[in-house]
């Protein structure tokens, strides 16, 4: 038992930065911090992908003597893809933000939403 | 020669859309997005009749072959799917010209058609690819430029739909990235036929299992699957009306294509009906057939009606698919394509009053529909056809689906669909009274430039684009030998028998 929560110890610690992300996304009204929370919900999934990848005693890709045993590469390579399109969620987000914050003089949620209702 | 064919898909809007963004010139970014739609819809027109008897066309990415390249593998499905898009973007496109000149700045408007160009590249790749990687990165970057497009809209309440559509469409979207990266554990592999084929070796992990759930749930979101279709509403009635009519026709019609081919072509059948899942979309599509009606029912503006409206729609798609059976999964593959045109002339008619009217309120629009008789004779057209009436192709669908129903001896969901039009000729009949029966009263016109004529007619473009969606609307109601075909082919290949 303790072997398997100290084996899988770098899942629990990705699922944990998820919920927090996606708590974070919830639960607050500042639209920064939602995109904030939804970034590290994101993080969370690339850092599971790059962990997927390890293989124990594997060494890096590249065929050499005397090795064998390699780690496998591709989730990194599908990862750089997948924080590409993260950073451009979030710079896409925080561009509709400003924005909003023009157009409304405020980044809370439900400050806006109540502007809306008056209309 | 065909397999070149199916990569231009994707390459020529790629490539145009940066140049489209480089001009300032807003006839030259319109002409070149109606090019480039344009090729795209007789690119897939052509393979769509190379593959429409049951062939393949392959193409591996940069010559690398499979499991380990990106393979494009073309059914009819996949043909169709393309067909539907380029052939609405086309549409769109002709109608987008005068639309968009007149709700969006001139200096943005090359920005606009640079990220239209690149929604359409990223539902043909949706529409295309066999990696479910790449599924997801097609997936991405047609909802980053459709959210920048919603975001144009212009009301100021435009920002806050794009804004909760981009957290919830992000948070869909990353949920099917952890459900391929479960898959991927578990395959190895992110090669649709590859995975499918080696499924048996790896079915017993609890894995396989919870992947499955986080990919349905994640583009059921994308799909606006009922209850995930809080974005849609906002989204569709504040976007632009160019986007509007080409969201509403493609975008979740893309992401149920993608339901499809994860539950058919990646999982066994078998598979998911242990699950219980036919059952439970089958009543997540009833409730959304009876709740999106209802809601479309209450509303009283007209681009909200009719994104209720769809809501209500993409429930008879999941219950298509649901029931499991040849006629069923055919009226739902064919009810893509019927709806698609449905939409598509209503949200262009919507955007033809709001381009003369400056309004879509239904109660501001009153008697309008006298000063308008033939767009408005277009709408009814296309409204007849939500409804279901025969001679138009709304009546195909629930004829199949009806029959698929009483086949499998599903009566809820009959009762569901005698509802659900009943409910849909309330909503038609809402806005053909208020436009057409209500006494006309001096139209509200809301912040109109001084001295902009442009108001009295319609522009020729809008109205050639409509009336070819309402035509549309008849014809493939009353020839049905092209779309017919092709979904069959679709669903007999997806059942595979």
């Amino acid at each position: 038992m303790i072997d398997y929560i100290v084996g899988h110890i770098n899942y629990w610690l990705i699922i944990a930065v998820m919920m927090v992300g996606l708590y974070t996304l919830m639960s607050r009204s500042n639209l920064i911090k939602k995109l904030a929370g939804l970034a590290m919900f994101q993080t969370a999934v690339i850092l599971f992908y790059v962990s997927l990848g390890k293989v124990d005693g594997g060494t890096v890709p590249i065929v050499a003597e005397g090795y064998t045993l390699y780690s496998n590469p591709l989730p990194q390579v599908l990862m750089l893809t997948a924080i590409v399109v993260g950073v451009a969620t979030t710079a896409l987000g925080f561009a509709l933000v400003i924005r909003i914050k023009e157009a409304y003089e405020s980044v809370e949620e439900h400050e806006i939403s109540q502007m809306d209702e008056k209309e | 020669m065909n397999e070149q064919l199916t990569i231009l898909l994707v390459v020529i809007p790629l490539i145009a859309a940066p140049i489209t963004a480089l001009f300032k010139n807003k006839d030259i970014a319109w002409a070149i997005t109606l090019l480039v739609s344009t090729a795209c819809f007789v690119l897939s027109v052509i393979i769509m009749l190379d593959v429409i008897d049951g062939k393949h066309v392959i193409y591996e990415l940069g010559g690398w072959r499979p499991p380990w390249g990106i393979e494009y593998k073309i059914d009819a499905l996949n043909a169709f799917i393309a067909l539907i898009v380029s052939g609405i973007a086309t549409i769109s496109s002709i109608y987008a010209k005068s639309s968009v000149e007149h709700e969006i700045d001139d200096s943005t408007i090359p920005l606009f058609y640079a990220a239209f160009q690149l929604c359409l590249l990223g539902l043909l790749g949706i529409a295309l690819t066999g990696d479910v990687f790449n599924l997801f990165v097609f997936l991405e970057i047609s909802s980053l430029s459709t959210y920048a497009l919603i975001s144009m809209g212009k009301h100021r309440k435009a920002l806050t739909a794009a804004f909760s559509y981009l957290i919830l469409g992000t948070v869909g979207a990353t949920f099917f990235l952890i459900g391929v990266g479960f898959l991927f554990a578990a395959s190895g592999s992110l090669n649709t036929a590859d995975i499918a084929q080696r499924f048996e070796t790896f079915a017993h992990m609890q894995l396989v299992e919870t992947a499955l759930i986080f990919m349905v749930l994640g583009i059921a979101l994308k799909a606006a699957v009922f209850p995930l279709h809080s974005w849609l509403p906002n989204a569709y009635s504040q976007a632009p009306s160019a986007v509007s009519v080409f969201l509403s026709a493609t975008a979740t019609k893309v992401s149920i294509y993608a339901l499809y081919r994860v539950l058919f072509d990646l999982y066994p059948v078998q598979y998911w009906v242990d699950m219980l899942m036919p059952q439970i979309l089958l009543s997540l599509g009833c409730v959304a057939v009876i709740y999106g009606s209802y809601r479309a029912w209450q509303q009283v503006e007209m681009k909200r009606l009719l994104a209720f409206s769809s809501v209500a729609q993409i429930g008879y798609m999941i219950i298509g698919l649901a029931l499991l059976n040849q006629n069923g999964l055919t009226a739902s593959i064919m009810h893509l394509f019927n709806h698609a045109v449905i939409k598509a002339t209503l949200f262009m008619g919507a955007g033809i009053l709001l381009y003369r009217a400056n309004t879509t309120d239904l109660g501001s629009l009153r008697g309008m529909g006298r000063d308008i008789p033939w767009s408005f004779a277009a709408m009814v057209i296309a409204g007849l056809s939500l409804i279901g009436v025969p001679g138009t192709v709304g009546f195909i669908t629930k004829w199949y689906l009806l029959e698929s129903a009483i086949e499998t001896g599903q009566w809820i969901v009959v009762v569901t669909i005698v509802i659900g039009s009943v409910l849909a000729i309330g909503y038609v009949w809402k806005i053909v009274e208020s436009l057409y029966f209500r006494s006309s009263r001096k139209v509200h016109i809301h912040a109109v430039e001084s001295g902009d004529d442009s108001v009295g007619k319609t522009p020729i473009g809008m109205a050639v684009a409509l009336w070819i969606g309402a035509g549309l609307c008849i014809f493939f109601g009353l020839n049905t030998d092209l779309s017919f075909d092709a979904a069959t082919t679709a669903a007999l290949s997806l059942l595979k028998q």
